[in-house]
């Protein structure tokens, strides 16, 4: 028996590892697209990006960690194709590897960039790119961050901590507001108060160009903005191309059932990322690309493997953070744009917590700010089912009532 | 018996850890991990370790004694 994980960031180490975990006692051969060992993918935005962590210090799993499992790394070629009837995977240098089962975690990559201005744009998704990044920081005073998503708000936080001045740009008047709903997609703006950043916010770029010293970048209003590097943050694709002759099915990732099998087959898995599976929670198919899920379904995909007799659904409370500045931004289940959540607390006191209900006043997800507590009080309910807004409200309540 | 350590310098309050083993794991005042119970039994241990590789910054590990 061999299992087969095409994929060598969060998702394919930690499957591996859970298969390990759950007793599965044959061959795990792990095949990576990058050279590097596989490295954890949120500090590249953040600490790895400033220089206060490395590459080493954030490895998902070293040669050591790799060899005490019984993993076989194959770093450095990417899967390529997969023979479904034959149950291969195809490698870039031509050779092949058999499996009875085959994960697919080939995640996402960055959305290209739709504009050409050669090296002072810069994407981040990787290793190297965030290598790339942080060399072109260092030297510089300017830079402008196009898409004010978690990762471009990242950047533009960790640049700040560099001493750049900062430009951000996002086509929408209150960037997360897609999200979370206008009010407190205005508080997760806000929270570069402070930071000296320029936000351009609803308003789109109609032309970079390198003029030879710096970027100049022509905004939808007719106004410039000069910057010495810029980076696209304008989200991710999924990395399905090398499945297109699988006969899978490939719609915005790959298509799976409730267990994460590949529809029609009982020997494709697929986790994180790439993974479009049938979210029950959601009543529909879903991709989502969260960190936490990631490991979530990798060891809900490692035990519907070695069970197979006793299958499970994997059927997640969604969650999510992102750290900007000294600010702990945590989001969990459903948070919808025409929404109105209730809020307590406020930035200006140092943490808040919007809690979203659904018609009936179910409680259908929150956003926190730097509470932690809150957050988890949510959580609980939300795997608990059952609760209400009103629950929710009155449990952070009494975490916001001082003490004694 | 293995012993639970949680590293409070790592930790920024993900709470992960509380989801997959909250008989082991919770938040404090200031939203960071504490340790209910140090020592674990055998039984404990696959939720522990699910903990563990959940936990985004590594502050979570099992000392095998």
């Amino acid at each position: 028996m061999t299992a087969v994980v095409a994929g060598a960031s969060v998702a394919g180490v930690r499957t591996a590892q859970a298969l390990r975990r759950e007793g599965f006692a044959d061959d795990i051969v792990l095949i990576g697209a990058e050279p590097d060992v596989p490295y954890d993918k949120p500090p590249l935005s953040k600490a790895a990006l400033a220089g206060t962590t490395t590459i080493d210090a954030i490895a998902l799993l070293t040669h050591d960690d790799a060899k005490q499992l019984g993993v076989e790394l194959r770093l450095g070629v990417p899967a390529s194709g997969l023979d479904v009837p034959n149950r291969r995977v195809q490698l870039a240098d031509g050779t092949s590897v058999g499996y009875d089962q085959v994960i697919l975690a080939t995640g996402t990559r960055a959305r290209p960039s739709p504009w050409e201005a050669g090296s002072r744009l810069h994407l981040l998704r990787t290793a190297s790119d965030c290598a790339r990044l942080r060399a072109d920081m260092q030297g510089a005073g300017s830079i402008l961050v196009i898409g004010a998503g978690f990762i471009g708000s990242e950047v533009a936080a960790t640049a700040t901590k560099l001493g750049l001045s900062v430009t951000m740009v996002d086509p929408l008047p209150i960037p997360m507001s897609r999200i979370v709903g206008a009010e407190m997609g205005e508080l997760l703006a806000s929270v570069h108060d402070g930071y000296d950043v320029d936000r351009r916010f609803g308003l789109g770029v109609d032309q970079v160009t390198d003029d030879g010293d710096q970027l100049s970048v022509q905004l939808t209003d007719g106004s410039q903005v000069r910057a010495d590097l810029a980076v696209v943050g304008i989200g991710v694709v999924p990395n399905t191309e090398w499945l297109e002759d699988s006969g899978l099915a490939i719609d915005n990732g790959v298509m799976c059932d409730e267990f994460c099998r590949a529809e029609g087959r009982t020997d494709v898995f697929a986790a994180g990322d790439v993974a479009r599976w049938l979210h029950l929670r959601h009543g529909e198919h879903r991709r989502v690309e969260h960190w936490t899920h990631a490991c979530e379904q990798a060891a809900a995909v490692a035990r519907n493997i070695c069970h197979s007799d006793e299958l499970r659904a994997y059927d997640p409370v969604d969650y999510v953070w992102s750290d900007q500045y000294d600010w702990r931004i945590q989001m969990v289940g459903h948070t919808a744009e025409d929404s109105t959540p209730e809020i307590v607390g406020d930035i200006s006191t140092g943490r808040c917590a919007a809690v979203y209900a659904g018609p009936a006043g179910e409680l259908t997800g929150a956003v926190t700010v730097s509470w932690p507590k809150a957050m988890l009080a949510v959580r609980r309910q939300l795997t608990a089912g059952g609760a209400t807004a009103s629950d929710a409200l009155a449990q952070i309540h009494k975490l916001a009532a001082p003490v004694g | 018996m293995p012993r639970v350590i949680a590293d409070g310098g790592l930790c920024q309050g993900y709470a992960n850890c509380i989801m997959d083993a909250g008989e082991i794991f919770d938040l404090d005042e200031d939203g960071l991990v504490v340790v209910l119970k140090e020592e674990i039994t055998e039984d404990e241990r696959a939720q522990v370790e699910t903990a563990i590789a959940n936990c985004p910054v590594s502050a979570l590990s099992l000392a095998e004694e």
